[in-house]
């Protein structure tokens, strides 16, 4: 089932919306005067263009257009150092600017894609944007050399300034950008090779920061303009009910009510002067559910459904070699085991939000989100206006995590403001409302089943998935032959984007799919996360099994997977696999590969009686490029606090057809004193580009899981771990 | 009609004295440094001082911060001048998405007022705002820095 109003993908045509746009339309006035110094993402393009990703201003500021969001992963900083470093520009004088979704439609999408998830915005624009910077770079040459009358060829530019050094000119960006502007923009301009970077591959603080340390960053939720008003909403709080009827008047008297109104099916809302008398209203609101078919669905329930999966006939092969059957039947030592993984909600601290001011002629919204185009489609779906009379401005991001590529906050926001033309109205959602009617990472089992020779070789594997496709409800388009080709990230033949790094004669990964109500969604990691627990846990378990050490047992299987063993290796020295660990302290390591990334990880924890001690992680990546070293080291380290979260304090349990978590203090999120020292290796190849955002989350938990299993000689099989009683300590 | 004397300014605005002080804050006087992450005292990211104590705003009402001193995250700096928790916060890049980083800074200041020299211990006792993004490393070696500016 799918809640959700649907897109009309044919409401967003980009060709014909690019014909007749006038430029010049954006913020009104009144909202530019609300907004004031505090635009970090403000909409203004700068004149004197050089191409489309840089714009210089007289006084030599370097304008770096980015259209990827940035939620803290540090995108932003990063693209602009590959632009950056290509035009030879004066880091001091970087600053960056928002195309709107509509200024792309306008110039023919000439920006490209702005999704920000699947740890893609570096890895899929650094070509097109370094060319951008490169482009840039000509142009301002050439500008230069024209005015002194010299060949460009005998021109340099470095640091913002372009010098002939035969008659010892010297000139700045700014006091050529105009004329540089006016000339053709070279295509296909030759790149740097990365080895002689000096912006790009540094460990560069964020361009961001200042804002953030004094309160002055502006988040959707800080947004605000004249005549503004507020909205809290409710949904039905079992995933698929309708409103039946709710008693406006009992509230409307209340202080600051303005209008309750029916958003869509599912969901009502009041709104008030403020987004605290809206949600007290709503709070007093009665309102009748119809909460559909799904009311007796509870996570017993669900397990039951999956647990049938794991042995049920289905046609979904994601990796399959040789015969496993057969392999199974004649092993010395068989090895079985299922584990299952849970709900997570991204709990993005930032609540979901959106304003927007809607006429007959018109539609604004000021959001947060991942994908801009996905945030602008929602509007012009929502308020049935043409893309050209329709834009989404962009705020920054309190956190994304994959939660803010859904934009079903600004169809609802829209919804509203609809019916209030001339009034923006700023809908946040309640961190219960986030929390219960949000979308999850998706729930599977998983049975494997493992067969070694006498000697301990592993020469079968079998991995039954059953469980929910994300693809089936959130991209049914991309869905093949009624397969989720994304259920078996990282368990793949091969790719660039995640391959399953074990040479294993007979080999079998499959699904069997079982969706739920619960809607999922893409989580930092996806089906990566519970892949890698399955996969690296069952390794372990073989290696056991075969009494082996558990990094000498992996290494034999990888020997056609370099990549992935140099991460694996990597990690293993750093901590020292080699010498006994510290009295009382045992050690887990895992891999994995994922979002064109390889990674590794080595935990130490020491266990006693149900607390777990994480003492020390390190982590290994091979991104192919390190564009910033310092920003990654930080992603490494984040991803390990979002990743063991999700393990201890995590899971969505579902009771009565509904979320029965609401707040941090039910769905936790691991604080300082629980944070592991993380220790990061970023080995970078050169020789392609993967992600940074997500990939070491994978082997965040079962490098722990590995290293508790050592600990205690207990495999943990189901999470999160609050549920069996264990706990950070 | 509650008056509010926040950053040394006073402030009469018109709000049901049950209304936490997070909201009189943000939606009355329209400072919005001080976030909303959970409304329940869980997660630290709405951390104003009210008398030089950490308080979390969203759980405190307006009632009780009458003839009260509020600092807020704006407040923070003096005559321009950025406090050396936040100056510490710059040096170290310490902020992701930086959301929460308005309360963590706050929960900072008192930490150094009350322990000029924390330990590791200290910094894990006091410290216990949630930050999504997972920026903890960064906070500690920002605090350790500050205590010794
Ligand atoms: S919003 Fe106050 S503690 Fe979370
Ligand atoms: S910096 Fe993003 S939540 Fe802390």
């Amino acid at each position: 089932m799918n809640f959700v109003p649907k897109m009309n993908r044919r409401a967003f045509v980009i060709g014909s919306a690019a014909g007749g746009l006038a430029l010049g339309f954006g913020l009104p006035k009144s909202a530019l005067a609300a907004v004031g110094d505090r635009a970090q993402f403000g909409e203004n393009l700068t004149s004197n263009e050089l191409g489309i990703w840089v714009a210089i201003k007289p006084d030599d500021t370097v304008c770096i257009r980015i259209v990827r969001a940035e939620m803290g992963q540090g995108s932003q900083t990063g693209l602009a150092q590959l632009i950056a470093e290509e035009l030879e520009a004066d880091w001091s004088k970087v600053t960056t600017e928002y195309p709107t979704p509509a200024d792309n439609v306008k110039r023919k999408r000439a920006w490209g894609n702005y999704n920000s998830s699947g740890s893609r915005a570096i890895r899929e624009s650094h070509q097109y944007v370094r060319e951008g910077g490169a482009a840039a770079r000509l142009m301002l040459i050439q500008a230069a050399a024209n005015e002194w009358k010299v060949p460009a060829s005998e021109c340099t530019a470095s640091n913002s300034t372009i010098t002939h050094a035969a008659s010892g000119k010297t000139t700045t960006y700014g006091k050529v950008a105009e004329a540089a502007a006016k000339l053709p923009v070279p295509e296909k301009p030759a790149l740097k090779n990365p080895k002689d970077w000096k912006i790009a591959g540094k460990p560069l603080k964020r361009l961001d920061t200042a804002d953030k340390v004094v309160g002055k960053m502006m988040y959707s939720i800080d947004y605000t303009m004249p005549g503004m008003l507020s909205a809290a909403i409710k949904d039905c709080p079992v995933f698929g009910g309708k409103v039946k009827s709710f008693d406006a008047a009992k509230v409307s008297g209340m202080k600051g009510v303005k209008k309750v109104v029916q958003v869509d099916d599912k969901s009502v809302a009041v709104v008030a002067d403020t987004w605290w008398q809206a949600k007290t209203a709503l709070d007093a609101l009665p309102i009748e559910w119809d909460k559909g078919s799904n009311e007796k669905v509870s996570s017993a329930s669900i397990a039951k459904w999956l647990e049938e999966g794991l042995t049920a006939e289905t046609k979904f092969v994601g990796n399959k070699a040789g015969d496993t059957a057969a392999a199974i039947a004649g092993a010395a030592k068989k090895v079985e085991a299922v584990y299952s993984y849970p709900y997570q909600n991204h709990a993005c601290l930032e609540p979901m939000n959106a304003t927007a001011l809607y006429t007959a002629d018109k539609c604004e919204v000021w959001t947060s989100s991942q994908n801009g185009e996905a945030a602008y489609a929602a509007a012009i779906a929502a308020s049935g206006l043409h893309a050209d009379k329709v834009d989404v401005h962009r705020l920054m991001l309190g956190t994304g995590f994959g939660r803010r590529t859904r934009s079903e906050y600004v169809t609802e926001a829209v919804l509203i403001a609809k019916q209030m033309p001339g009034t923006p109205i700023k809908l946040l959602k309640s961190r219960e409302e986030d929390m219960t009617n949000g979308v999850y990472h998706p729930v599977t089992q998983c049975k494997l089943t493992g067969a070694l020779d006498k000697d301990g070789n592993v020469t079968a594997l079998q991995m039954r998935i059953s469980g929910q496709s994300i693809l089936a409800y959130a991209r049914p388009e991309a869905m093949q032959a009624g397969a989720d080709p994304a259920t078996f990230q990282g368990l793949n033949p091969g790719g660039a984007e995640g391959a399953f790094g074990y040479d294993i004669p007979n080999l079998l990964i499959d699904h069997s799919m079982r969706n739920p109500h619960i809607p999922p969604w893409f989580w930092r990691g996806v089906n990566n996360n519970q892949n890698a627990i399955y996969l690296e846990s069952f390794i372990d378990e073989m290696a056991h099994a075969a009494g082996q050490d558990p990094l000498a047992f992996r290494r034999k299987m990888m020997a056609k997977f370099p990549k992935h063993l140099g991460v694996l290796n990597a990690v293993a020295e750093r901590v020292g696999w080699d010498k006994p660990a510290p009295q009382g302290v045992f050690r887990g390591i895992c891999q994995h590969m994922g979002y064109g990334s390889y990674v590794a990880a080595a935990a130490e924890v020491s266990v006693s009686g149900n607390k777990v001690k994480m003492h020390r992680i390190v982590a290994a990546t091979n991104p192919g490029h390190a564009v910033n070293p310092a920003q990654i080291e930080r992603q490494i380290a984040c991803s390990f606090v979002y990743g063991l979260s999700a393990l201890f304090h995590g899971g969505i349990t579902i009771k009565d057809g509904a979320v029965v978590e609401t707040n941090f203090d039910t769905f936790g999120s691991i604080r300082m004193a629980e944070m592991p020292r993380v220790e990061s290796i970023i080995m970078p190849t050169n020789d392609f580009w993967g992600g940074v955002g997500e990939p070491t989350i994978f082997v965040a938990a079962p490098a722990v899981l590995n290293a508790i299993f050592a600990a205690t000689g207990k495999r943990y099989r189901t999470f999160p771990l609050k549920d069996q009683n264990l706990q950070i300590g | 009609m509650v008056r509010l004397n926040i950053n040394g300014k006073d402030h009469d605005i018109d709000v049901d004295p049950n209304t936490p002080l997070l909201w009189a804050i943000r939606e009355n006087v329209g400072l919005t440094g001080t976030k909303y992450g959970c409304g329940i005292a869980q997660c630290g990211a709405c951390t104003v001082h009210v008398d030089g104590v950490a308080t979390r705003s969203c759980s405190y009402p307006v009632s009780a911060a009458v003839n009260a001193k509020i600092v807020t995250i704006e407040g923070l700096a003096q005559n321009g001048v950025l406090h050396k928790v936040q100056k510490a916060w710059l040096e170290h890049d310490v902020p992701q998405c930086g959301y929460c980083q308005s309360g963590q800074i706050m929960a900072a200041v008192e930490l150094l007022k009350n322990k000029p020299k924390p330990t590791d211990a200290d910094i894990d006792r006091e410290m216990t705002n949630i930050c999504r993004c997972g920026t903890f490393q960064q906070i500690r070696a920002a605090i350790h820095a500050a205590a010794n500016a």
